[in-house]
């Protein structure tokens, strides 16, 4: 479904963050993306995302090279990501009418897009999440759980067959934040949705994540088959992986910095395993 | 601000100008000048009404559009290109000095210069106010633009939106609140300017139907019914301004 190939990128005048990395997700996969700040988390999901463009290499997703946003693609982020000025209703339709603005282009709008009801979708996910008593509420009179269910609504209303999430839900206290994971790992099953959530926090990297793609000096991945599963936070799988990413995580940091990162002890290791990253 | 407590402070003016007026016309003031200089509100509001039908409405036509006709000409011309060096890093590099130099500049000491170049009609006096509405438009509209989170621009791209629906539905509604803000905070100025503008080379127009009664004919309640007309017009068009930011930016007032 997604595929890195050799990517090399640096913001101008700025470190090398990936030097010919490769990764691949199939579809339906669950992924975390963990690291520290500065690493490059981020940045990853804006090279899927087509916001930005690798310096060199490829990300190909369903078979397309992403040269622009692609309109299956979702995207949530952390916040601000609502239009302040459109009620949460204006918000979640949001996408629909950028579609219609277009018409079927193929560039902005899926190739196979039809016009479609939008009032009928947007009414349907605003009542999935909840939102309807809140309707016709501004973002800042709405919750952070609020926000965020919003701004996922009016991601799902596209219909999307990928969702990338930039910590979506660090901003949020404990208990919504838990229920948001929950109602991701639905919505996840609901709508056949590959996801991607960056994360800096190991809970929700173990609690989200199918696979944990560990980003810093060593990039490596953790498997966590059981994730999403309604009591998984209690299991000891849990546990151990929330224990195993903290050990890996102080390891990147206790590292020496005078050491390099992984690509330049390792110039011809095989791919997938290696990438460059400040740690 | 509720409407009762701005009623009081409506009376409350009235009444101060009409006792200034009763204390000025009893001569009891050590004034080297005519005691009829300061007719009070008693006096002017006849006239004021009286008037307002023949000859003062129509100059007080003359002088809205004058302001209004400046309002959508500076909003026209402000808002594309506050966007323009909003978005453009390079665009606003480039003409920021020329603005910083610009903008403190008086604009009413080129009234002469913009009657030489633009004649004694309605474009001169238009030209003017928008002079000053447009920095001000420009700046507030750039500020706005460039204000704007990277958050929201990047997932609204996300969306699909490409250059032509960001504007649509990013950049235009975020330079709404500031093109309200900048007329409501530029309005009283355009008017000050209008006044001005009007005191040359023109025969319509409040400015110069106040210069007239007050200089020409020394006939001071026509005068003071001028400068109440020119009030009601500054005060209206804030009020204007007022209202349709509550109908445009309703987002600004809900709590």
């Amino acid at each position: 479904m997604i595929e890195v190939r050799s990517l090399t990128f640096a913001y101008p005048n700025g470190p090398t963050l990936f030097q010919d990395f490769n990764w691949s997700a199939k579809a339906g996969e669950a992924w975390a993306i963990l690291g520290s700040s500065g690493c490059g988390k981020s940045t990853l999901l804006y090279l899927l995302a087509g916001l930005r463009q690798p310096t060199v290499g490829q990300v190909i997703i369903a078979g397309q090279v992403i040269t622009r946003p692609r309109p299956l693609t979702g995207l949530i982020l952390q916040d601000f990501g609502l239009l302040p000025w459109a009620t949460c209703e204006q918000n979640v339709s949001l996408g629909l009418r950028i579609y219609d603005f277009y018409g079927p282009d193929g560039r902005h709008t899926p190739p196979d897009y039809r016009p479609a009801d939008k009032r009928a979708i947007t009414e349907h996910w605003l009542a999935r999440l909840g939102l309807s008593p809140v309707r016709h509420h501004y973002p800042a009179q709405l919750s952070g759980g609020q926000r965020q269910r919003a701004a996922i609504a009016r991601t799902l209303a596209l219909n999307p067959d990928v969702l990338l999430m930039d910590e979506p839900f660090a901003s949020l206290d404990a208990p919504t934040r838990d229920s948001l994971q929950n109602l991701t790992w639905e919505l996840r099953a609901e709508q056949r949705l590959t996801t991607l959530i960056v994360t800096h926090s190991i809970e929700e990297a173990a609690f989200l994540g199918q696979k944990i793609l560990l980003l810093g000096r060593e990039i490596e991945t953790i498997e966590n088959p059981g994730a999403g599963a309604s009591d998984y936070r209690g299991s000891a799988a849990y546990q151990d992986t929330c224990h195993l990413l903290r050990a890996r995580l102080a390891r990147q940091r206790a590292a020496p910095l005078s050491s390099p990162p992984a690509w330049q002890r390792h110039p011809h290791a095989a791919p997938g395993e290696v990438a460059g990253g400040r740690g | 601000m509720s409407r009762r407590s701005l009623l009081w402070a409506f009376v409350l003016l009235l009444a101060a100008w009409q006792g200034l007026a009763w204390i000025v016309g009893a001569g009891v003031l050590p004034l080297r000048a005519r005691t009829d200089i300061l007719p009070g509100p008693l006096a002017v509001f006849p006239v004021f009404f009286a008037q307002f039908p023949r000859d003062l409405g129509g100059h007080f036509v003359v002088s809205l559009w004058r302001v209004v006709a400046s309002m959508m000409l500076s909003v026209a011309l402000a808002v594309p290109a506050g966007l323009a060096m909003g978005q453009s890093q390079t665009l606003n590099r480039f003409f920021s000095p020329l603005l910083y130099l610009t903008h403190p500049v008086p604009k009413v000491v080129f009234v002469p210069v913009v009657v030489l170049f633009f004649g004694v009609g309605d474009l001169a006096k238009i030209v003017v106010i928008t002079l000053i509405l447009f920095f001000q438009i420009l700046v507030l509209v750039r500020d706005a633009a460039a204000n704007l989170r990277p958050e929201l621009i990047q997932s609204v791209r996300s969306l699909g939106a490409g250059r032509r629906a960001l504007f649509f539905f990013v950049y235009l509604p975020a330079s709404l609140p500031a093109v309200l803000t900048a007329l409501r905070l530029s309005v009283g100025t355009a008017v000050a300017v209008l006044y001005v503008a009007e005191l040359y080379a023109t025969q319509k127009g409040l400015g110069y139907y106040i210069f007239l009664q007050g200089s020409t004919f020394f006939n001071y309640p026509a005068m003071y019914a001028g400068i109440v007309a020119m009030a009601l017009l500054g005060l209206g068009l804030y009020f204007a301004v007022d209202w349709l930011e509550r109908r445009l930016c309703p987002w600004e007032f809900a709590t």
